[in-house]
């Protein structure tokens, strides 16, 4: 018979078996368990409307391939691909972002700060202008990966500081945004506007092909970075600290930026660059969980919440205003969403603390 | 200083057509009718002048941000100036048909004062503790006007096209009135600046600091971001949002001077100005006779600089 | 199964192992020294040429003017900085091709002015100390338990567990760093200038606990301290050093001198015993006017 034991601590509870011990912040739990289940539900929701509705529990049924065929073949072929990228590039993003955030010690951080994005735009941007006859996707990894690695190489110096990093991170990245602007400004406008869509992060057209590499990515880079995440909470205390208490302290942020590089260029390259939710899901799971650090599992799911929600409401907002079936990208509504949320946790902390 | 006075003259006298610089000077001094004249004083003076303020208003701006925010990766945009005035010249120009330079800047001013406004009273009008409540409400602000302006964008080609040139940021073919339009804004928001440059020192001693002035703080805070919107507003009205400038020139000129806002603020302004100048001087010379807009020319001229200085550094300054 | 449950860190708990770990005595504990040992920043030379050996299970600390290289000394000693030449050994083995875990694990070291995060707890503090005895199926053993909950109990932090380590007096937070060195377990404990910025009452109070730790449990401790009389009150053996290198070495007594306080800090002053201890105490004679 096995025995289990929880330890109440201060702040965080560990649970202990035979096989070991475990960790866990309560709130943070609950946090990621409701945010995953809310994301499921607004996926299902998102899976059933549309032009041609298909009722919930229809749509639970042509999962399995049951009921008729037209709901069959328009729940697994156009919509659930789409809404498994959402929620895998939304949880990816997230991921990223709590991770860049932690090392960086900057709550302005994002994948995007340090370059990722840009490159993976910049590449995809000159393939749609320059007409390159590169699959985007790869474009865009290529594209982001290389600025990445020059990010990485230029910061190494004896060490790898969080600050520099992210320093060096903007300045390539606006040389690679400035790069975007000028082919933008030189493009015709269809191709402008394809780009403009591209670059606003789009679930449009997103099939099985997309979701297979960020699924692999998020399932490779995801425990990864839990296990090297625990060093996160060692060098909070300083690199001093940290050295002192056996942490690697340049490997491990090397581990943690190259993790969130990676989930980052795959998820940019799968989706585009969608905007705000590498930023904005870490800060809004950290309120939420109120732990010392930035919740990575939280991140993810809010993330995923963040990415499938918006595409909803981006799909239907227009129509529902207009009464155009115009649709939106998805990267167009992420910040109308996200950044109310963002707001109203800042308003309560603002009120709840003393000043 | 020297390097303002040389970007300033290089500016002048390099162009489509390169000018030997005495002669330049000579006519700057006296006007005579040639040709060299008329480019000098009628094309390339305005210009200049329009880069060494704008340089010098967001270098400023930036430094500003940058202490008031004690966060090294603060640019003049941050409070939501570069968004309002994104989403106004957006909005207006699809939703009012308002198009056309002055049009653009008037638009992108109110834009920007409005979004300015709202992130300030989102953030709690500067009574929080830490300045991190401004950045996020910034960031949250302008992500959200971004989010309304790529709507916008998206749904009329027209809007895109014009909104493409406006967002690149360019020094060229702005109509001297425009500057003269936001002149008074830019002096009030360079008064404030002066006015303001002892709070800066104290904010960047920290939240307890502040926390303990209380309600000056408050007022200190509203005065740095006050002047720091007036400036980059009126820039970025003028010329788009030309970011970067506000975001690297700090750093160079906090390797030069150290934090100290006293030293910092002129120095950014001159190198901010220098930078500008230098960048929009590149443009034109690279591709030509076509040019390269200053915008996109900054990022391409800042960024190796701001790596090589980031490197050289043992520990990152004010990180 | 069964699912039990326990509030951890809330009583105290008075150290089990104290009579097997004194009974280990001197000269059965770990052996630290360096050879030669030079150390730098940039192109600066700090440390340069210096062979010490720590005696076991005694206290040890090292005195000198500012800026003489006694803080680089035991940076160099925790494997904080890597050796321009020589090396630290640790029973025989270069500390420096150590695994950084292992070494974690037998030597601690307090930092000069640390940083805690904001909002942590004081046992939450306490309990990052165990973090080169976890891995990342083992991150909270019965072990980890008993040696933060030991810890606190030697501090005298048990009712303060639950606070946030800001809210506290800068005395009980230098407290909250010396448990988390404690909880670490090491065989020896180095700590950087504990007494910075600390009242006189604290100040006794840290030295104090450092020396029943060593009285006790046979910990090895090497000290910077500022403080010369502190020095000579609570060290078995004093290392002073000058511009990078060590001028003397030895018991209180025969180091603490006159000629000694002159060569070192270029004070004239006066050596006495001291009424508590009997140690040698400094009085400084002030300028000539």
């Amino acid at each position: 018979m096995t025995t289990l034991e929880l330890v109440r601590l201060p702040g965080r509870t560990a649970v202990r078996g035979p096989w070991g011990s475990v960790v866990v912040h309560p709130r943070a739990v609950r946090v990621t368990t409701v945010a995953s289940l809310l994301a499921l539900a607004v996926g299902v929701l998102s899976v059933s409307v549309g032009e041609f509705v298909v009722p919930v529990p229809d749509v639970v049924r042509a999962l399995f391939g049951q009921g008729d065929r037209s709901s069959v073949l328009v729940v697994q072929t156009l919509r659930l691909p789409r809404i498994i990228v959402g929620l895998l590039v939304g949880a990816a993003f997230g991921l990223a972002g709590a991770l860049t955030q932690s090392v960086a010690r900057n709550a302005l951080a994002s994948p995007d700060v340090v370059g990722v994005t840009a490159g993976a735009a910049a590449a995809a941007v000159s393939v749609i202008v320059l007409g390159l006859p590169v699959p985007i996707p790869l474009a865009a990894i290529a594209g982001g990966l290389t600025v990445a690695a020059l990010v990485a190489a230029l910061t190494w110096r004896d060490g790898f500081s969080g600050p520099r990093l992210v320093l060096i991170g903007i300045g390539l990245g606006a040389a690679a945004a400035s790069l975007t602007s000028y082919l933008l400004v030189r493009a015709t406008i269809t191709d402008a506007q394809r780009a403009t869509v591209w670059l606003t992060g789009s679930l449009n057209g997103r099939g099985w092909e997309h979701a297979r590499p960020v699924a692999l990515a998020l399932l490779l880079l995801a425990p990864l970075a839990l296990v090297l995440g625990r060093s996160l909470t060692t060098l909070r205390l300083g690199d001093d600290v940290a050295r002192a208490l056996g942490a690697r302290v340049d490997r491990a942020r090397l581990g943690l930026v190259l993790v969130a590089v990676g989930l980052a260029a795959v998820a940019t390259a799968s989706a585009g660059p969608i905007a705000f939710v590498g930023l904005v899901a870490p800060q809004v799971a950290l309120r939420l969980s109120r732990t010392p650090g930035i919740p990575l599992a939280a991140s993810a799911a809010c993330g995923a919440l963040l990415v499938v929600a918006a595409d909803l409401a981006a799909r239907l907002g227009l129509s529902l205003l207009t009464g155009s079936p115009t649709e939106l990208p998805v990267g167009a509504v992420t910040a109308v969403i996200g950044a109310p949320v963002l707001l109203v946790l800042l308003r309560r902390a603002a009120r709840g603390s003393t000043a | 200083m020297a390097i303002t006075v040389a970007a300033a003259l290089v500016s002048l006298a390099v162009g489509s057509r390169s000018l030997p610089t005495a002669e330049v000077v000579r006519v700057l001094l006296e006007a005579d009718g040639s040709d060299t004249s008329a480019i000098v004083r009628e094309l390339r003076l305005p210009r200049t002048v329009l880069g060494l303020i704008v340089g010098a208003a967001l270098g400023v701006a930036g430094a500003q941000l940058q202490g008031l925010t004690r966060n090294p990766l603060a640019d003049p945009g941050l409070l939501g100036v570069s968004g309002g005035a994104a989403l106004g010249v957006v909005a207006t120009g699809s939703v009012l048909g308002v198009g056309g330079a002055t049009g653009q800047a008037w638009a992108a001013l109110v834009g920007a004062l409005l979004a300015t406004g709202a992130v300030w009273l989102l953030a709690g009008q500067g009574r929080g503790r830490s300045p991190l409540d401004l950045v996020l409400a910034g960031v949250a602000l302008t992500a959200l006007l971004g989010s309304l302006t790529t709507v916008l964008v998206l749904l009329d080609a027209d809007t895109l096209d014009e909104y493409r040139f406006w967002a690149v940021g360019s020094l060229a073919g702005r109509d001297p009135a425009l500057l003269g339009g936001v002149a008074p804004l830019l002096l009030l928001g360079l008064v404030l600046a002066v006015a303001t440059v002892r709070t800066l020192d104290v904010l960047a001693l920290g939240d307890d600091l502040a926390a303990g002035l209380g309600s000056r703080v408050a007022w200190g805070r509203g005065g740095v971001a006050l002047s720091a919107t007036l400036l980059t507003a009126g820039a970025v009205a003028v010329c788009g949002p030309l970011i970067f400038v506000g975001l690297v020139v700090p750093h160079l000129a906090r390797a030069v001077v150290g934090p100290a806002h006293l030293w910092l603020l002129p120095l950014s302004a001159l190198f901010g100005a220098s930078l500008l100048l230098l960048a929009d001087t590149l443009g034109r010379v690279v591709v030509r006779p076509a040019e390269l807009q200053v915008g996109i020319v900054t990022a391409l001229v800042g960024a190796p600089v701001l790596i090589a200085l980031v490197r050289r550094q043992r520990r990152v300054v004010g990180a | 199964m069964t699912l039990t449950t326990t509030n951890a860190l809330t009583t105290k708990n008075a150290p089990a192992a104290t009579a097997a770990e004194s009974a280990a005595g001197p000269g059965a504990g770990p052996d630290l020294r360096t050879h030669g040992l030079v150390l730098g920043y940039g192109d600066r030379v700090v440390v340069d040429g210096v062979d010490v050996a720590v005696p076991t299970g005694r206290i040890s600390v090292v005195v000198g003017a500012n800026a003489c290289g006694k803080s680089t000394l035991l940076r160099g000693m925790a494997r904080l900085l890597a050796p321009r030449g020589g090396c630290v050994l640790l029973d025989g083995r270069a500390l420096h091709q150590t695994p950084t875990r292992e070494v974690a694990r037998r030597l601690g070291l307090l930092p000069q002015s640390p940083v805690a995060p904001e909002g942590i707890t004081v046992g939450d503090l306490v309990a990052r100390g165990r973090a080169p005895h976890q891995r990342w199926w083992q991150q909270w053993s019965a072990d980890d338990e008993r040696a933060v909950t030991e810890a606190l109990t030697a501090t005298d932090l048990t009712e303060l567990a639950g606070r946030a380590v800001d809210e506290l007096s800068g005395g009980q937070r230098q407290r909250v760093w010396l448990a988390m060195a404690l909880a670490q377990e090491t065989e020896v404990l180095l700590l950087d200038e504990p007494t910075t910025y600390l009242d006189l009452a604290h100040q006794v109070d840290v030295l104090e606990l450092v020396a029943e730790l060593n009285a006790l449990r046979g910990r090895t401790v090497v000290m910077v301290l500022h403080d010369l009389n502190h020095a000579a009150r609570y060290a078995h053996h004093v290392i002073a050093m000058k511009d990078g290198a060590v001028v003397a070495e030895g018991p209180p007594a025969s180091v603490v001198t006159e000629q000694l306080v002159q060569d070192v800090f270029g004070l004239s002053c006066a050596v006495g015993a001291c009424p508590v201890t009997g140690q040698p105490y400094v009085v400084p004679r002030g300028r000539a006017r």
